[in-house]
């Protein structure tokens, strides 16, 4: 029976304001809240949805990150994924350099399917799962929103900026969840126990043999150009009065 | 010299204007020469164009059968075949270049710049992350190609008065066909395109069914406007998924922006802080929606919208 590979990236929650370090060297990360991305608890209920239909036997969530990721991987094993694995690495990859260990971790667990968030609510990169099925030379199907595996395929529906549309795919292939794929279920206190107890494998980056030198450097950064403070109106005519003065309606 | 590649986009035989947007965004590096390549079944109107598009120096035509529809894992090994006379390959950061331009990339072994929303220079851009609250300045190394796309919301589409010269080419590419198009199912609204238009109106969840979203509809119709949505909006089943717009659904820069009963989450709000002008209808005064505002209502959607109409006549 086949295994899924789920990748989970340990993010800044999507609750928080991120604010940028007033010397612009990065953003303030200190005693900040960090989850499991949201893209990737959906690709990770997905990967549990289709093993409880029998359609996987085992679920593997990988992330790669600070040793602190272990609380994000016990969290989707806590979900009901079967192990995890942990690239233990203080520095953050790039995407390419992620797809490179993704690729490593392909090649020692063989899975059917590979599922990643669409992007990271950090960077906004949007870039692994594609860099990683070009590499892997294999099919992806992005920001899906609907899967259906059958047999040695998968037929994926995805958001697309013109609606949806579905491609099919043959397995093994790499997937990518958008939104609207399923709604990821809440963990219950007895599982968090049992993930304790469930196997959490630790590799050294250094030892993947992957080129995972940074290709951009990034020379600042700065807070968002804020907006002009507005004015509050007090009912429709004075709303419709300064839409026209502003000749944005007629 | 700069040799730009700009991979065009389109559909039902148009061009996306996001295509002039990624000319636009070419042209601001100096130096730069750039060429658009047109790939479809049939490239002959499209090409055309391109053509007109200011500023483009050549437009490629590649004719497949195996480009009638834009997959990635199909158009990815062609562009890379292209790729090798160019310094920078560009894309727009709509679902079709998203898709496509990593997988580019990783076949060329370099990384990928996401969301150009300016340029300094021909390897230094600025780009977002974390939701637009923060904007950092990117190098890219000189001696690597440059992939990238481009945030179209950043960028006014270059004007139609060029007349470039088109060229056929062959690429020598192998064609996976582990990759099937199925269908596309695509709301035909009729409606200006959400991500060009000048006027947008968006409802959010405070609406509550689909049925009373039509007066966010009915609005818009008024104002010829598109209709845009808050996530919630779509989650709930009230507007269909191609409306979101935000961090994950689409960031768009229209002259007016309307939103109609939503709070102002961080991810909406980073898909229309490009907008000239935010009205905010909410009842609650308290809602986030109001800090980015340019003109605030409180009061209730269902009272003030019905009087906004008739007062449009
Ligand atoms: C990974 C991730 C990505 C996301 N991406 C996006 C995205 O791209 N786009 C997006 O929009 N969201 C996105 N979200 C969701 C976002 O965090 C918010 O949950 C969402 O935007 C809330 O939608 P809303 O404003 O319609 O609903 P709510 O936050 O529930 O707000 C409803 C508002 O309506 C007002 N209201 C209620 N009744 C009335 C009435 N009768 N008249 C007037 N006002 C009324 C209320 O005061 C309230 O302010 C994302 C979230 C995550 C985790
Ligand atoms: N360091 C990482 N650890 C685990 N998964 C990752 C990591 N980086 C990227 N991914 C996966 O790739 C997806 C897209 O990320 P990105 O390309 O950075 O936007 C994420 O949603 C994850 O599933």
């Amino acid at each position: 029976m086949s295994k899924i590979l789920v990748g989970l990236k340990r993010v800044v929650d999507y609750n928080v304001r991120v604010r940028v370090k007033p010397d612009g060297s990065g953003v303030v990360t200190e005693g900040v809240k960090m989850s499991i991305n949201p893209f990737d608890e959906i690709a990770l209920e997905e990967a549990l949805r289709i093993k409880e239909k029998g359609g996987a036997s085992e679920v593997i969530v990988a992330s790669i990150g600070p040793a602190e990721t272990q609380q994000q991987l016990r969290t989707g094993l806590a979900m009901g994924a079967d192990r995890a694995i942990l690239v233990q690495s203080e520095q953050a990859l790039e995407p390419l350099s992620a797809a490179r260990v993704f690729l490593k971790l392909i090649e020692k667990e063989s899975p059917q399917i590979v599922l990643l968030g669409k992007q990271g609510i950090d960077d906004d990169n949007n870039q692994t799962g594609q860099m990683l099925a070009a590499l892997w030379n294999r099919p992806q199907a992005t920001f899906a929103s609907k899967i259906e595996l059958d047999g040695t395929l998968a037929r994926v529906t995805r958001e697309v900026d013109a609606g949806l549309e579905t491609i099919e795919v043959d397995l093994p292939a790499v997937l990518t969840t958008d939104l609207r794929l399923n709604e990821p279920r809440y963990v219950k206190l007895p599982e968090i126990m049992k993930a304790k107890k469930k196997p959490l494998e630790t590799l050294a980056l250094g030892d993947l043999g992957v080129d995972v030198a940074a290709q951009f450097k990034t020379l600042n950064y700065a807070p968002p150009p804020s907006r002009q403070k507005g004015i509050m109106v007090k009912d429709v005519p004075e709303l419709l009065a300064t839409l026209k003065q502003k000749g944005l309606v007629q | 010299m700069t040799h730009i590649l700009v991979i065009a986009e389109h559909a039902g035989g148009k061009l996306n204007p996001a295509t002039a947007k990624c000319v636009t965004c070419a042209s601001q590096i100096s130096d730069a020469t750039v060429d658009v390549a047109v790939f479809a079944a049939q490239a002959d109107a499209l090409a055309a164009e391109a053509a007109q598009i200011a500023g483009v120096n050549r437009v490629l035509k590649i004719e497949d059968a195996a480009n009638a529809e834009p997959l990635a894992a199909l158009l990815a090994p062609q562009v890379v075949s292209l790729a090798q006379k160019y310094s920078h390959v560009f894309g727009p950061s709509t679902t079709f270049g998203k898709d496509l331009m990593p997988r580019v990339a990783a076949l060329l072994g370099v990384g990928q710049l996401s969301d150009i929303m300016a340029v300094e220079a021909s390897h230094r851009f600025r780009r977002p992350i974390y939701a637009g609250n923060a904007i950092i300045t990117v190098e890219a190394p000189a001696d690597r190609k440059v992939v990238a796309t481009v945030r179209t919301a950043s960028f006014q589409a270059a004007g139609g008065a060029g007349s470039a010269p088109i060229e056929a080419v062959d690429v020598t590419a192998e064609l996976p066909s582990h990759t099937r198009f199925i269908s596309r199912s695509a709301a035909a609204t009729g409606r200006p395109d959400l991500q060009t238009a000048a006027r947008v109106v968006s409802g959010g969840r405070a609406l509550g069914s689909a049925e009373n979203f039509k007066v966010i509809y009915s609005l818009a119709d008024k104002l010829g406007a598109p209709v845009g949505a808050s996530r919630a909006a779509v989650d709930a089943g009230y507007a269909a998924n191609d409306l979101q717009v935000g961090q994950t659904g689409k960031i768009i820069s229209p002259e007016l922006y309307i939103a109609v009963g939503i709070s102002g989450a961080i991810q909406h709000l980073t898909g229309i802080k490009d907008a000239r002008t935010i009205v905010a209808i909410n009842k609650d005064a308290e809602a986030p929606i109001f800090e980015v505002a340019d003109i605030g209502l409180v009061g209730d959607l269902f009272a003030i919208l019905p009087e906004l109409e008739k007062a449009l006549g």
